[in-house]
């Protein structure tokens, strides 16, 4: 039989050259007269080890990584076909510390086998929630999701049971389901690894939501910034409906469900979920009005569930596991898992997904590994171009919702970001206005104006520094969104625990 | 990427409209199609649609993605959000611009290439990330970015 190899084709894997290491690999076992088949599979999340080549041994699936196209003849000679050691050997993937020491129920089976796969799918234990919703009434299956306790994975945090409630008690001729897939929080990347690692678990996902709110249509809305994402995606809503797990009928349950990839037009704020609508409807993304709420006047005015691709890929893991196991996860407010993202200047950076609670100095420390640079630690930005910048000093702070609130930070999609003492904290607060400038959607005076006006304040010498803080108390409290109402907390949180970088310029010297 | 064409555009606009697609839909498969919406096409546009010149112009103005100037043959796109800041991004940017003469969003005298901000490409490990010519790299450096600019024929 032919020895299996694995190799990532998601977008990092082939910006870090995935496709040359294939066809390398498959020239050199040509040559050698190696009996191969190489899978593309999705990535594990282990993004500081791709491209991440594995292969299956008697033993289990040896790891290596990162590997290049001029690491191949190497491999060869060090009979990496049975696991022969190399010095880029990680040893069996199942037993790498960054990934032993995971919980995972979103990431569980992603970068197993090739996306598109559904019977390897199915096989690792794909669909059984789907398979137990479609034996539930609605109400039953929101009860499941509630007793999980599951919250928004978006930014917002809002109990996920609510928003289906509100969905399924709503009566309209059609409602839909819109997954929020437009991922633009820099530092965050678990929805593209999901989309293009594991589509069928979305699919799943939005297939429960469906039968929990009584919705028969479903939109991912995909940003263009994830062209692959997107054509996974379409690839895997064509196999589910084959193997009809989607599409008319599903399962002969009666009950139908269709799922359309929608691709977005590179807008940050059209991620804010009114704004999603308005460019669903074929509209520039201007905030709408809240209330009325999209759960009851959503997409052309019915009732709309707005989920985040990883609040949806938690139903089928509840449904199949029961709510109670998913509660026992994390704090009682933090529920269940987060699958963490770390980015900047850190060694691991990757999924690390766990559940709530863990300290932000263990994961920036013992899991990242601290700065690849090796440059000591300024600060990390968590949640988003919207989210804090924090002092080491405050590393110690629990990575829950609560825990995170309580010292003016949040968890939003679960990004981290590390950046080295190099970082000036003034420029990140200025760019935290232009940002917002750039990407205001232009509703609010305070938004679309004092935006600009705080980068222009940063950009001098000595800024009037109580100026900026009236301009975010401003937009703190006038702006219809998080955009321009949350820009003031990167902006203040800078100011703050970072006192020195907002001194005068010609004074400092 | 191919050249305006009137009778394309018309057909790209129509076969949107058949779809019942919305208009920026259209935009998309303009864009996709030319690189750019060409004047020529907003009268067209506003006819399939049954929109005022304003609301489509607007609907163009909102969306980066959508530009009614038309790109140059090779186009670069450095990510300058804040993962990639944290990875020298703002010093790339500031090398590339000198380099190229060209200011995000420019696109240089001979057609040859057009600079582009983007905000987050999901490969915040590896920073600085960037499309070129729309393929994905990361961990992009002065002397990669160097030698793909001295590689790029005019
Ligand atoms: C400016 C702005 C951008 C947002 N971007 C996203 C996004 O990219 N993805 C997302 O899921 N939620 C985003 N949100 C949050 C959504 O408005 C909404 O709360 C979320 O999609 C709800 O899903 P959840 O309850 O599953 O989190 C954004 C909000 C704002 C204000
Ligand atoms: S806060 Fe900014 S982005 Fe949000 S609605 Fe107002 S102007 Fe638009
Ligand atoms: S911040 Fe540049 S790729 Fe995410």
């Amino acid at each position: 039989m032919s020895t299996r190899i694995y190799i990532p084709a998601d977008t990092l894997a082939l910006a870090l050259g995935a496709d040359e290491l294939a066809r390398t690999i498959t020239d050199e076992a040509r040559a050698r007269g190696e009996d191969i088949k190489i899978i593309r599979n999705g990535s594990r999340g282990l993004c500081w080890a791709e491209p991440l080549l594995e292969v299956q041994t008697d033993t289990g699936r040896m790891a290596y990584g990162p590997v290049g196209a001029n690491d191949v003849a190497g491999l060869f000679d060090a009979d990496f076909l049975h696991g022969g050691a190399h010095e880029k050997s990680l040893g069996l993937v199942d037993d790498i510390p960054y990934l032993k020491t995971q919980t995972r129920q979103i990431f569980k089976t992603c970068g197993l086998y090739a996306p598109d796969d559904i019977d390897a799918y199915a096989a690792h234990g794909g669909f059984a929630g789907l398979r137990a919703a479609l034996a539930l009434d609605a109400q039953r299956i929101i009860d499941e999701i509630e007793v999980a306790g599951l919250r928004g994975r978006g930014g917002a945090a809002f109990p996920a049971s609510i928003k289906w409630r509100t969905v399924l008690s709503a009566k309209a001729p059609r409602k839909y389901v819109v997954c929020n897939a437009d991922e633009g929080d820099s530092g965050t990347f678990a929805d593209r690894l999901i989309m293009e690692g594991d589509p069928f678990l979305l699919i799943e996902g939005m297939v429960i939501a469906g039968l929990g709110t009584g919705a028969d249509t479903g939109i991912i809305y995909v940003r263009s910034e994830y062209p692959l994402a997107a054509d996974i995606l379409n690839a895997a809503i064509t196999a589910a409906k084959d193997a009809n797990w989607l599409g008319k009928n599903i399962q002969k349950s009666g009950k139908s469900f269709e799922i359309e990839v929608f691709v977005g037009g590179g807008s940050y704020v059209c991620g804010e979920e009114t704004a999603l609508l308005e460019s669903l409807e074929g509209k520039p993304g201007i905030v709408r009005a809240k209330p009325p709420v999209p759960a009851l006047h959503g997409l052309y005015g019915k009732p709309t569930l707005i989920n985040n691709v990883i609040t949806l890929c938690a139903a089928p893991g509840i449904l199949a596991q029961g709510g109670a196991h998913h509660k026992a996860l994390g704090s009682p407010d933090s529920a269940g898992t987060m699958p963490f993202q770390l980015s900047g200047d850190v060694k691991y950076g990757g999924i690390y997904e766990a559940p709530f609670g863990l300290s932000l100095r263990t994961l920036i420390e013992d899991i990242g590994g601290g700065t690849r640079s090796g440059k000591p630690i300024k600060a990390v930005q968590i949640g988003g171009p919207l989210g804090a910048y924090l002092p080491p000093a405050l590393f110690d702070t629990k990575l829950a919702y609560e825990a995170m609130t309580a010292i003016g930070a949040g968890v939003g999609h679960g990004g981290i970001i590390v950046f080295n003492e190099d970082t000036d904290m003034r420029a990140q607060a200025r760019y935290a206005f232009a940002f917002c400038a750039h990407e205001s959607c232009g509703k609010c005076t305070p938004c679309r104006i004092g935006a600009v006006r705080g980068a222009e304040l940063l950009a001098k010498d000595a800024p009037d520094m109580a100026l900026v803080e009236d301009l975010c108390a401003v937009m703190a409290d006038g702006s219809a969104c998080a955009m321009g109402s949350m820009t003031p907390i990167p902006v203040r949180t800078a100011m703050t625990h970072f006192a020195d970088d907002f001194a005068p310029k010609d004074a400092a010297q | 990427m191919t050249r305006w064409n009137e009778e394309k555009c018309r057909a790209l606009i129509e076969e949107t409209c058949a779809k019942g697609q919305p208009l920026t839909a259209a935009l998309r498969a303009l864009v996709d199609a030319f690189g750019y919406i060409d004047d020529a096409a907003l009268a067209p546009l506003m006819q399939g649609f049954a929109r005022s010149r304003a609301e489509v112009r607007s609907a163009i103005a909102y969306y980066d993605d959508f530009s009614m100037r038309p790109p140059g043959r090779h186009s670069i796109r450095l990510c300058q959000a804040e993962a990639c800041q944290a990875a020298g991004a703002r010093a790339l940017t500031a090398h590339a611009c000198a380099k190229t003469g060209l200011q995000p969003g420019q696109t240089s005298a001979d057609g040859a290439l057009t600079l582009h901000n983007v905000y987050c490409l999901g490969l915040c490990t590896h920073g600085p990330a960037a499309l070129i010519d729309g393929k994905p790299v990361a961990e992009l450096d002065e002397d990669k970015l160097d030698a793909h600019l001295a590689g790029l024929e005019p």
